[in-house]
């Protein structure tokens, strides 16, 4: 059995939204609502949902960019969540992440090599210049970058490359998790596969667990050992990838696999679409019972009434209905 | 540049609802002039749906601002744009404004800026018709009504009087396409209709343009980068790099027998979700190129794995490979085992 890096144990975070009123109270918005799961060393552990689920919410939470609410975060046994900023900083070698627009997520006036060499310089503050820029030149080869473009500015790149120094950055202190906060959406579909490919290479080598934060299924199912669906906060299903992908047993996750297109006419155009009405209700007045009973076909009574557990259906698939397939 | 020799051929005979002829549209930039599409050629016929499909910069929306007569100020169209039997291109503002949003509309990919947030729906609404077909506003009011029904907006009645904001981003994205399906415009541009919007609110929005198609016969262009809707929605698909068109056909036949090397790497680079897990995508290697310095010959070249003499030397031209089928490569083809056969 593969060791157990992370662990997180009903995680809360609400937002608290103030109403209109001088003495209203603040309603809470739960973006994230009582979530459990484990990452085991090595393993991508793909996160889904539409936007406002959560899915990125619950990404910062574990690296403590936003604080949780309640609940708790274990890495590697030891509770970070209410640790001091100076410890918590020494656990972030260990925790890294990836951002969504890759241009945006680097310093215009810093040259490549300075961004990728950051991280060392914060941590190691005594490495010598040399040995830092040999490291630098030494990841930028590993992600595909010329080592002679070390002096470039990142508006002299385009987005997949920009990607890429993203990726070194997140990569150069070995790190043993990193978040990948939809790492691909901004790109070009050509570009895409490269990034995703890149991150599975570097896995492979290096080892290091993900956690795949994204709203395009495909691209999940391909980078996830096991595959989280979140709606609303919650965790609607989860498990191992290849089960999830044949057999989803969560009316949500039927509806999202059915609502992806497939690149393919003949499948397309004869597909029996289970589409589901209207859009997600707002976050800070979720349904009763079942997040899910507002938009699901099989809602009833008791979905109103009763809030559905994360129950074990199947070896590793867990899922929260009360009339799963 | 060289003219390219064929137009698009089209399966349907009769006058097309729009006819393009050497479409150019360059854009001046302190850097030099740029030259977003490039000599395109194609006909859209009355009920067809074409896919246009492309990457960022590769000129799949620029053609259609062009035809719409939108583009930035720095912009500047020449060739043919016939609508019917009037070219889009020589007319004036005037007489654009009486064809835009009446005859021809567009849908964009952010519904949110599309929409002026301190007027109600109604008020956005109406005033097409009001201008467009000189209704009063009571009938206008009507006719808004039954196209926000038509798009399946729930309990239309009530939320016609609300403000943009009190919508969902699926929501608003359904309120343009019933404002741009007012007039029963003859053609419909929908330049990334769902890029913003979540999956499963895709699908229903998908599904209302396919109702569009087979209720009111509207000749509809689907311009996107994602080909899983494409191969829904379309029956035609073009496919756009650097400017021009790499290839033309038949939606099946693009899907099942792809002929030119970048169309085959797109459609190799993206993961499917009904078929078994493979290792590794097939990346198109390399980035797209700058519009500023395309080489000599092919602009896919230095990203192409079948480049050989000729790509270097010569920009391969649009040519008929099949009936209703071009595309621009100095390949033979491809025979049935993918491998490439050169001419």
């Amino acid at each position: 059995m593969t060791t157990t890096l992370l662990k997180v144990e009903d995680l809360k975070v609400h937002f608290p939204i103030p109403q209109a009123g001088l003495f209203a109270k603040p309603l809470p918005l739960k973006a994230v609502d009582g979530v459990t799961f484990e990452v085991k060393q090595g393993e991508t552990l793909g996160v889904v949902g539409e936007s406002g689920c959560g899915k990125s919410t619950l990404g910062r939470a574990i690296l403590r960019l936003i604080e949780s609410t309640e609940g708790k975060v274990v890495w590697m046994g030891e509770d970070i969540t209410k640790l001091p900023a100076a410890k918590m900083r020494a656990k972030r070698k260990e925790l890294q992440i990836i951002f969504q627009d890759p241009l945006a997520s680097l310093n215009p006036r810093m040259t490549i090599g300075d961004i990728i060499a950051e991280p060392l310089a914060s941590f190691y503050p005594r490495m010598s210049k040399a040995e830092r820029r040999a490291k630098v030149s030494a990841m930028m080869q590993k992600v595909g970058l010329l080592p002679q473009m070390i002096n470039r500015y990142p508006h002299e790149f385009s987005g997949g490359q920009c990607q890429r120094i993203g990726i070194a950055r997140a990569m150069i202190l070995q790190p043993k998790l990193i978040i990948c906060d939809e790492p691909v959406s901004s790109l070009d579909v050509s570009i895409r596969a490269q990034i995703v490919n890149l991150l599975k290479d570097l896995q492979r080598e290096f080892g290091m667990s993900l956690v795949f934060i994204s709203h395009d299924l495909s691209v999940i199912r391909h980078v996830s050992h096991r595959i989280l669906v979140l709606y609303l906060g919650k965790i609607m299903e989860l498990a191992e990838g290849q089960s999830l992908a044949r057999a989803p047993r969560h009316p949500y996750t039927q509806a999202l696999w059915s609502a992806a297109p497939i690149p393919d006419p003949e499948i397309e155009k004869n597909k029996q679409h289970k589409l589901i009405r209207d859009d997600m209700p707002s976050p800070l007045n979720p349904p009763s019972g079942c997040v899910f009973r507002t938009r699901c076909p099989k809602a009833q009574d008791k979905c109103a009434s009763e809030v559905p557990v994360l129950e074990a259906k199947g070896p590793e698939h867990f899922v929260a209905c009360h009339f799963p397939d | 540049m060289a003219q390219s020799k064929f137009r698009v051929p089209t399966a349907r005979e009769g006058l097309p609802v729009l006819g393009i002829e050497n479409l150019n549209v360059r854009f001046s930039t302190p850097e030099g002039e740029v030259e977003a599409v490039s000599n395109l050629s194609f006909d859209i016929h009355k009920g067809e749906c074409l896919g246009i499909v492309g990457e960022s910069g590769s000129g799949k929306s620029q053609t259609f601002m062009a035809v719409m007569g939108l583009l930035a100020k720095n912009g500047k169209a020449s060739g043919k744009a016939n609508f019917h039997d009037v070219d889009l291109l020589s007319m004036n503002r005037d007489q654009l404004n009486k064809v835009r949003g009446n005859r021809m509309a567009m849908i964009f990919q952010d519904p949110m800026t599309s929409l002026t947030p301190h007027l109600r729906i109604s008020r956005q609404l109406t005033e097409v018709l009001m201008i467009h077909k000189g209704m009063g506003e009571q009938k206008a009011r009507k006719r808004a009504l039954e196209a926000l029904d038509m798009v399946r907006i729930p309990d239309a009645k009530s939320r016609i009087d609300m403000y943009p904001h009190e919508f969902s981003g699926g929501m608003r994205q359904r309120v343009m396409i019933a404002m741009a399906i007012l007039c029963e415009p003859e053609l419909l541009i929908a330049d990334e209709p769902t890029t913003a919007l979540d999956v499963t609110v895709q699908a229903q929005v998908l599904e209302v343009l396919a109702d569009l198609k087979t209720r009111l016969g509207t000749s509809i262009v689907l311009i996107t980068h994602d080909l899983g809707i494409v191969a829904g929605l379309c029956d035609r698909v073009m496919v756009m790099y650097a400017g021009s068109f790499c290839e033309q056909g038949g939606v099946r036949d693009i899907f099942y027998d792809p002929q030119h090397p970048y169309t085959r790497g797109l459609l190799r680079s993206v993961p499917r979700l009904d078929q078994p897990e493979s290792e590794r995508l097939e990346a198109v290697p390399g980035q797209p190129p700058n519009l500023q310095r395309l080489p000599k010959g092919c602009t896919f070249q230095e990203r192409c794995t079948f480049k050989f003499d000729r790509c270097v030397a010569e920009r391969p031209l649009l040519r008929e490979i099949a009936p209703g089928r071009t595309k621009s490569c100095h390949l033979k083809g491809f025979d049935p085992s993918g491998n490439a056969v050169q001419g």
